[in-house]
C-alpha cells in the first residue's frame, strides 16, 4: 500500500464522514415531517428543501459561540471534539467491499466498539463543564446509560464474532449467510437497541429529555460547538447503522453484483437502518430513567447472554 | 535508536506527563480527564509492543468503562468547578519522598538488570484476537473461570454495598 | 526497541501512582492513583512478553487478567466510596477514621455501663 493510497482512503473516509450524516439529517427532517402529516423543510435550495442542513450549518457557523462565565472553559471547549472524533476513527475500519476498508484490522470489532465508547466522555465533559444543574443531570444520565447498554452491545457483537470465528469486520461480512438472520436475530435486536441507547436517540433520550432538563449536557452550547454535537449525533447514527449492517446483515453482500457494487449494498442497508432509527423516534415515547435501566439489565443483558449461549452451542455442535 | 524507540519514547513522555497531572491536578474531574490521556498513550505503547488486542482492551475497558465510572463517581460525590475542598492531604512532602524513592530504586534496578536488552518487535507474533484467544482458552482456562467468579462476586458486592434498605 | 525504555516508563508510572495513593484524600482520586500502579504493572507484563517472544503469550494474557481485576476493583471501590459519601457526606479518606488505630491518649473517654 503506497502513501498516496493511504491518503486517498483517509480522504474518502473524511468525505463520507462529512456527507452521509448530512443526508441522514435531511432524511430525518423529511421522514419525520411526512409521518406527522407535515411537509418539513421546503424552501432552502428550491427542490423539497434539499439544502436545509447546509443552511443550518451556515447558521451555526455564523452564531456567536458563548462560553458561560462559571464554566470550566477548556473542558467546555474540548467536549464537542471528544464527542465527534471517535466516530470518524471508526469509519476507517468499516469494510465497503470485499477486502476493502481504509484499514483492515484483525481485531476490527473490538476496535470499533472501543473507539465508539470514548465518545461518551465528551458528553460527560460537556455536562460537567457547563456549570449548569440540568447539564450535570444530563451528563450523569448519559454516563449511567452508557454503562448499562455497553454490556449488551459488546455481548451481541461477541456472539457474531463467535459465529464467524474472527474479530475482523471484513471476515465477519465474508462469513455471513442469509440464514444468520434467524440464527443471530436476537443479537441483531439487542445490538441495534443498545446502539440506539448509546446514541441517546429516542426512545432512549433521557439524558437530553428536552421537556424536563432543557437539553441535558448540550444546554449551554451555541453556534459551531452545538453544531458539532448535532453532527456527532448523525455521524453516530451512520456509524452504528453501518456497524449493524456489517455485523448482522452481511455488509457488502447482496443478491447480485457483490464485487462491483458492494459499497452500494452497504450504503442501502445503512440508510434503511437509519430510516428505522428515525421511525422509532417518531413512534415511541421516551423511557423513564428506571425503566431504561431495567430494560438494559433485565431485558437486553439476558437476551444477549442467551444469544451467546446459542451461538456457542451451534459452533460446538457443528465443529 | 529506531523508529519504534522514538514513537515509544514520545508516547511515554505524554503518558508520564499525563500521569503526573493525574496525581497533582487540583480538580478531580481534571485528574480523571488526564487519566484518559495517560491510558490512551499507554494503549499506543502496547501497539508499539505488538500487543494489539491488549491495546484495544485498554481503550474499551479503561477509557470506555473505568474512567467513565470514575467521572460518574466523582460527579455523584460533588465535584464543583474551580476552588473546592483540597484534594491532597497534609503529608505531601513524605509522599513526594516516597514517590521519588520508589522511582529511584525501581529505575536503578531495571536499568542495572536489563541494560542493553533488546525487543525485536519485527519478529514477534502480533498479539491479535486469535493468539490471545488460544492462550486464554487453552492454557489459562482455570484462571479464566476464577476471573469470571471474581467478577460475579464483585457485581454482587457492589449491588449489596450501594442498595439502600429504605425500600 | 530497547526494553529498558518500557521498564523505566513503567517504573516512573508506578512511582507516580505511589505518590498519588499517599497524597490524595479524595477517595475517587485515590482510586485513580491505584489504577496508575496497576497499569504500570501491565506495561511491564506486555514488554516482557514481547522480549521473551513468549509462545504462550502469558504476559499479555496476564495483562488481560489484571484489567479484569482492575475493573472489579473499581466497581467495588466506587460502591464503597458511594456508601461512604451517603453516610458522611464527604469522600475524604482521612475523615473516615472510625476503625483507625489511634493513640490511646487522644481517644475520647468511653462510658462504661
Amino acid at each position: 500500500m503506497t502513501a498516496l493510497e493511504v491518503i486517498g482512503k483517509l480522504l474518502g473516509c473524511l468525505v463520507v464522514f462529512l456527507t452521509v450524516p448530512l443526508l441522514v439529517g435531511q432524511l430525518e427532517h423529511k421522514v419525520m415531517a411526512h409521518m406527522q402529516s407535515r411537509l418539513g423543510p421546503m424552501y432552502a435550495g428550491g427542490f423539497h428543501g434539499w439544502a436545509q442542513l447546509v443552511a443550518d450549518g451556515v447558521k451555526f457557523v455564523q452564531k456567536e459561540s458563548v462560553v458561560p462565565a462559571r464554566a470550566d472553559r477548556r473542558v467546555f471547549e474540548l467536549a464537542p471534539l471528544v464527542a465527534l472524533l471517535p466516530y470518524l476513527f471508526v469509519l476507517i475500519a468499516i469494510p465497503v467491499a470485499p477486502g476493502h476498508s481504509a484499514h483492515d484490522l484483525s481485531v476490527g470489532v473490538f476496535f470499533a466498539l472501543a473507539v465508539v465508547s470514548v465518545g461518551v466522555i465528551g458528553v460527560l465533559m460537556a455536562g460537567w463543564a457547563s456549570a449548569n444543574k440540568y447539564s450535570l443531570l444530563g451528563g450523569l444520565r448519559a454516563g449511567a446509560q452508557l454503562m448499562a447498554y455497553e454490556l449488551p452491545l459488546v455481548l451481541a457483537a461477541a456472539s457474531v464474532a463467535m459465529a464467524a470465528g474472527t474479530l475482523s469486520l471484513d471476515g465477519i461480512a465474508h462469513a455471513w449467510h442469509w440464514w444468520w438472520l434467524p440464527y443471530q436475530g436476537v443479537g441483531l435486536f439487542v445490538f441495534f437497541v443498545a446502539a440506539l441507547a448509546e446514541l441517546r436517540r429516542p426512545p432512549f433520550d433521557m439524558p437530553l429529555a428536552d421537556s424536563e432538563i432543557v437539553f441535558g449536557p448540550f444546554t449551554e452550547y451555541t453556534g459551531l460547538r452545538f453544531g458539532l454535537f448535532i453532527l456527532a449525533e448523525y455521524a453516530g447514527i451512520v456509524v452504528f447503522s453501518a456497524l449493524t449492517a456489517v455485523l448482522f446483515l452481511g455488509g457488502w453482500k447482496g443478491p447480485f453484483l457483490e464485487t462491483g457494487l458492494g459499497w452500494l449494498w452497504l450504503l442501502i442497508k445503512t440508510f434503511l437502518l437509519s430510516f428505522v432509527v428515525i421511525w422509532l423516534r417518531v413512534s415511541y415515547p421516551r423511557l423513564r430513567e428506571d425503566q431504561l435501566q431495567k430494560f438494559a439489565w433485565a431485558g437486553l443483558v439476558p437476551l444477549a447472554l442467551a444469544q451467546v449461549a446459542l451461538t456457542g452451542v451451534v459452533r460446538v455442535a457443528t465443529a | 535508536m529506531t523508529g519504534a524507540d522514538v514513537v515509544f519514547g514520545l508516547l511515554g513522555i505524554v503518558c508520564l506527563a499525563a500521569a503526573l497531572l493525574v496525581v497533582t491536578a487540583r480538580n478531580v474531574i481534571h485528574a480523571a480527564l488526564w487519566l484518559v490521556v495517560c491510558f490512551g498513550a499507554l494503549a499506543g505503547c502496547y501497539l508499539v509492543l505488538t500487543a494489539e488486542f491488549v491495546a484495544w482492551v485498554q481503550v474499551l475497558i479503561y477509557i470506555g468503562a473505568v474512567v467513565v465510572l470514575m467521572l460518574f463517581g466523582a460527579m455523584l460525590t460533588r465535584a464543583p468547578i474551580g476552588r473546592q475542598q483540597p484534594l491532597d492531604s497534609t503529608n505531601r512532602p513524605v509522599a513526594a519522598l516516597a514517590g521519588l524513592a520508589t522511582a529511584g530504586i525501581l529505575v536503578t534496578l531495571v536499568v542495572a538488570s536489563f541494560k542493553g536488552a533488546y525487543v525485536d518487535i519485527h519478529h514477534t507474533e502480533v498479539g491479535d484476537g486469535r493468539v490471545l484467544g488460544t492462550a486464554v482458552f487453552r492454557y489459562f482456562v482455570l484462571a479464566f473461570e476464577v476471573a469470571s467468579v471474581l467478577l460475579l462476586a464483585a457485581l454482587v458486592g457492589a449491588i449489596v454495598l450501594t442498595r439502600s434498605d429504605r425500600d | 526497541m530497547h526494553l529498558t525504555l518500557a521498564l523505566v516508563l513503567s517504573a516512573l508510572l508506578f512511582a507516580a501512582g505511589v505518590y498519588g495513593v499517599l497524597v490524595r484524600r479524595n477517595a475517587v482520586a485515590l482510586l485513580m492513583a491505584v489504577e496508575l500502579m496497576l497499569n504500570a504493572a501491565n506495561l511491564d507484563l506486555v514488554a516482557f512478553d514481547a522480549w521473551f517472544k513468549d509462545r504462550l503469550h502469558s504476559g499479555q494474557t496476564l495483562a488481560l487478567f489484571v484489567v479484569v481485576i482492575a475493573a472489579a476493583e473499581v466497581g467495588v471501590g466506587l460502591a464503597i466510596v458511594l456508601a461512604l459519601f451517603r453516610m458522611r457526606d464527604s469522600v475524604a479518606v482521612d475523615e473516615a477514621i472510625d476503625l483507625a488505630d489511634r493513640d490511646p491518649v487522644r481517644r475520647p473517654v468511653e462510658q462504661t455501663q
